[in-house]
């Protein structure tokens, strides 16, 4: 049961991803976790600002199931399959410990940022926000996102979700090496 | 019936991004800081399987389940869309430590505050789609 319980490995991992997007394919759908933000938009009546969200959402009724079925996982894996620690390189952490958060190796996310008592700080509050905001905006005008352009895309050799990719990496590092010490 | 499959499917896709480790903002920081080949080896191996199969499948002229062609389509070429989008999308990733799958992942785990992280994705969407038609596509 041991290998249940420790976090998976990459090879074990990333096979499976490739799998859950062949499941997908297989019963005809398209693997992308960023469309059905599109679609809770077009639900909540955003198409009566833009077209953009004018569409026949309950055609894509099956990403919200899709997604239901992510939280339940989610749910699940906290719960009963995992002690919730992640230990990334020790390198890593000690950088982080300059930034004031500590918390790395002992729980799944940053407690700083994470934490519910970090929800009165403006600042920490504006990071949850804006970086949501920057990865709907984002994800939305590149049309795809991690799952949809670097697994999909990428699986299927097509060049525009490579310069995606190469898009998601330059705002990756950007954010880390330039904006991150100017936040934290 | 199918309601079921997609189900299952997100279930076990929820369960695989989170035993991974692709959830946490520390291995996505960890990620940036090149600090470890863990996210690399995931999106890597989750590739070299991947680009077989769909090789496989288009090869092979394998059938969606009912007979239909499975959604294997071509995307439009353009490079300021994807790379301006790419790189709003980057920094996105990189501040919030998470990306549209592990979001709902992380708020089955009972983590309240990914749901601020939602909302602004949300935000982020319809933001996109009242200026879609003025930017560079």
């Amino acid at each position: 049961m041991e290998w249940i319980m420790n976090p998976w490995p990459w090879y074990v991992s990333g096979p499976l991803i490739a799998l859950v997007m062949f499941a997908l394919l297989f019963v005809g759908k398209q693997f992308g976790m960023s469309s059905n933000l599109r679609t809770a938009c077009s639900i909540g009546g955003a198409s009566k600002a833009s077209d953009f969200f004018d569409f026949d959402w309950k055609k894509e009724r099956w990403n919200l199931i899709v997604v239901l079925g992510a939280i339940i996982g989610g749910f699940v894996s906290a719960n009963y399959l995992s002690d919730n620690t992640v230990n990334i390189n020790p390198d890593v952490v000690i950088k982080l410990e300059s930034y004031g958060i500590n918390s790395a190796g002992e729980s799944y996310l940053p407690t700083e940022i994470f934490g519910d008592e970090s929800l009165s700080d403006p600042k920490i509050l504006a990071v949850l926000l804006i970086g949501g905001f920057l990865v709907g905006f984002g994800s939305r005008y590149a049309g795809g996102c991690t799952s949809g352009h670097a697994i999909s895309g990428l699986s299927n050799l097509q060049l525009p979700s490579l310069i995606a990719v190469i898009g998601f990496f330059i705002g990756g590092l950007i954010m880390i090496n330039f904006i991150y010490p100017l936040i934290f | 019936m199918k309601t079921l499959v997609y189900l299952i499917i997100g279930v076990f896709f929820g369960i695989v991004m989170y035993k991974s480790e692709a959830a946490s903002w520390f291995r996505i920081y960890e990620m940036f800081e090149f600090g470890s080949f863990h996210m690399y080896g995931i999106i890597g191996s989750a590739l070299a399987i991947g680009v077989m199969g769909t090789q496989i499948i288009k090869r092979r002229n394998i059938k969606a389940l009912g007979g239909q062609d499975m959604q294997l389509n071509p995307k439009a070429m353009s490079i300021p869309r994807y790379l301006f989008g790419g790189i709003l999308f980057g920094l996105g990733w990189a501040l919030a430590g998470a990306c549209p799958g592990p979001m709902y992942v992380l708020a089955g785990a009972g983590y309240g505050s990914i749901l601020i992280v939602i909302f602004g994705a949300l935000g982020g969407t319809f933001i996109y789609g009242l200026l879609r038609n003025k930017l560079p596509h």
